[in-house]
């Protein structure tokens, strides 16, 4: 797609946007699914009119699909599989003596 | 690790409503209501440096912190242990990460912050000036400072500024077991040799009173705390903090047979807590100022391993580059076939 041009897109050619919402104020934005818009201003009033239909955010992102770089799914166990065995990160690896109480 | 209330600029201590504008009513109204306040929303300048100065602040003291615990980890005791410090130091670097992305957030830029730090001008928290010097401190530390920073992070969880509540909410799921395995080192040293839990109990005294200037100078000394709470910045005052610290912690080292030294800890029926004796304060301003026992060590490891670790980012970016030229040339080739 050049910017340059002032020539409008073929609606068949309309980028893909992933689309975020945020359910609630002070909460992160969640991905939430992804559709086709002419620009990243269309994209949001779609958005809101595909994902916002019950109320279900207070603020909504755009981003376009081609701008993500996704960790490659052949290397999941690679990358992943390596904290399985790192169990000591977790608080309830550790042994607290209940007359302490919580900690 | 953690934030520490002091106060350094004495340019943000006006009252918050001493200038009101309409656009800071609705904003002070929008924070009275709960509300959270993101990047994007307007905000008070004096709101925008506060946030600055405590998230920098707080991220340096993430990053400093690395470095009393750092030098144990090629010494301790076991595999086991080894481990588990690498992971927490691992963890504090990232907590750091988090922290400096929350800053930057308010358009400061991070060759900003950093140089802050290295050059003095920002301040971390006052613990990490203190000397680890036997493997007992590394237990202690995960035991006292994490758990004050534990404290001290929860209600920071609700505060008004949302990038730094929800870095908050992450970095205290990752709190918990830095303390808990801090514990679990003092209570072995303590179920260990009489020498062990000799160590473990020198370790304690001389970490317990630093521990509690962590929460900063008292209400009625901290000009920060009043602007703080009306911008919904600080949600419990640091002596109520540190009260609770108090509090909580005298039950865990009654349980491990180690002894608090504070001959004026007592529990106050009336008040259903704990008193305690004077903080030394002249120690306190002394360390935030420069004259702990580490300032300088601290100071010089940071910026070592900053400027040792230059070619690791100008390698990085080099690399990027180089990928970037080859796939403007795949394309060129591509279009000329
Ligand atoms: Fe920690
Ligand atoms: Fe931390």
């Amino acid at each position: 797609m050049s910017d340059s041009s002032s020539k409008s897109l073929a609606p068949t050619d309309w980028p893909l946007f992933e689309v975020f919402i945020r359910s609630k104020q002070g909460l992160d934005h969640k991905h939430v699914g992804s559709l086709h818009a002419s620009d990243a201003e269309h994209a949001i009033a779609l958005a809101r009119d595909v994902y916002t239909r019950r109320q279900e955010g207070v603020s909504i992102w755009v981003v376009p699909s081609k701008a993500i770089t996704a960790s490659n799914p052949a290397l999941k166990n690679e990358n992943f599989d390596p904290m399985a065995s790192k169990i000591y990160r977790h608080p309830t690896f550790y042994d607290i003596p209940e007359e302490i109480g919580h900690m | 690790m953690y934030t520490q209330a002091i106060d350094t600029d004495p340019t943000s201590r006006n009252s918050p409503t001493s200038h009101a504008s309409v656009a800071e009513d609705v904003f002070l109204a929008r924070i009275a209501q709960d509300e959270k306040i993101e990047p994007q929303d307007w905000m008070p300048e004096a709101y925008r440096k506060t946030l600055v100065r405590q998230i920098s602040q707080h991220a340096h003291s993430e990053v400093v912190g690395m470095l009393p615990e750092g030098g144990w980890i090629t010494r301790a005791p076991s595999l086991r242990r080894k481990e588990i410090l690498l992971a927490k130091v691992q963890d504090e670097g990232g907590h750091g990460l988090y922290l400096y992305s929350a800053a930057e957030t308010l358009g400061v830029s991070r060759e900003q912050l950093i140089d802050a730090l290295h050059s003095g001008k920002a301040k971390y928290s006052s613990i990490f000036n203190y000397e680890t010097k036997t493997w007992a401190d590394i237990g202690t530390i995960g035991w006292l400072v994490d758990g004050a920073a534990i404290m001290n992070q929860v209600p920071l969880c609700r505060c008004s500024y949302g990038p730094y509540a929800r870095a908050m909410i992450r970095i205290c799921k990752e709190e918990s077991f830095h303390q808990r395995q801090g514990f679990d080192i003092v209570r072995a040293l303590c179920e260990g040799t009489p020498e062990q839990k000799a160590m473990a109990q020198e370790s304690l005294n001389r970490w317990w009173w630093p521990t509690l200037m962590m929460f900063g100078p008292h209400d009625s000394d901290s000009t920060h705390t009043g602007q703080a709470s009306a911008y919904g910045i600080k949600r419990i005052s640091n002596d109520d903090l540190r009260q609770k610290f108090v509090d909580v912690t005298v039950a865990q080292a009654e349980f491990l047979g180690l002894s608090i030294p504070d001959p004026a800890l007592r529990w106050n029926a009336e008040r259903g807590h704990y008193d305690f004796g004077k903080i030394d304060w002249d120690e306190f301003w002394r360390v935030v100022n420069g004259q702990g026992p580490c300032n300088e060590a601290r100071m010089h490891d940071r910026i070592s391993a900053f400027e040792e670790g230059r070619w690791v980012r100008d390698a990085a970016s080099a690399h990027a580059a180089k990928r970037a030229a080859r796939a403007v040339a795949r394309a060129g080739a591509l279009e000329a076939a």
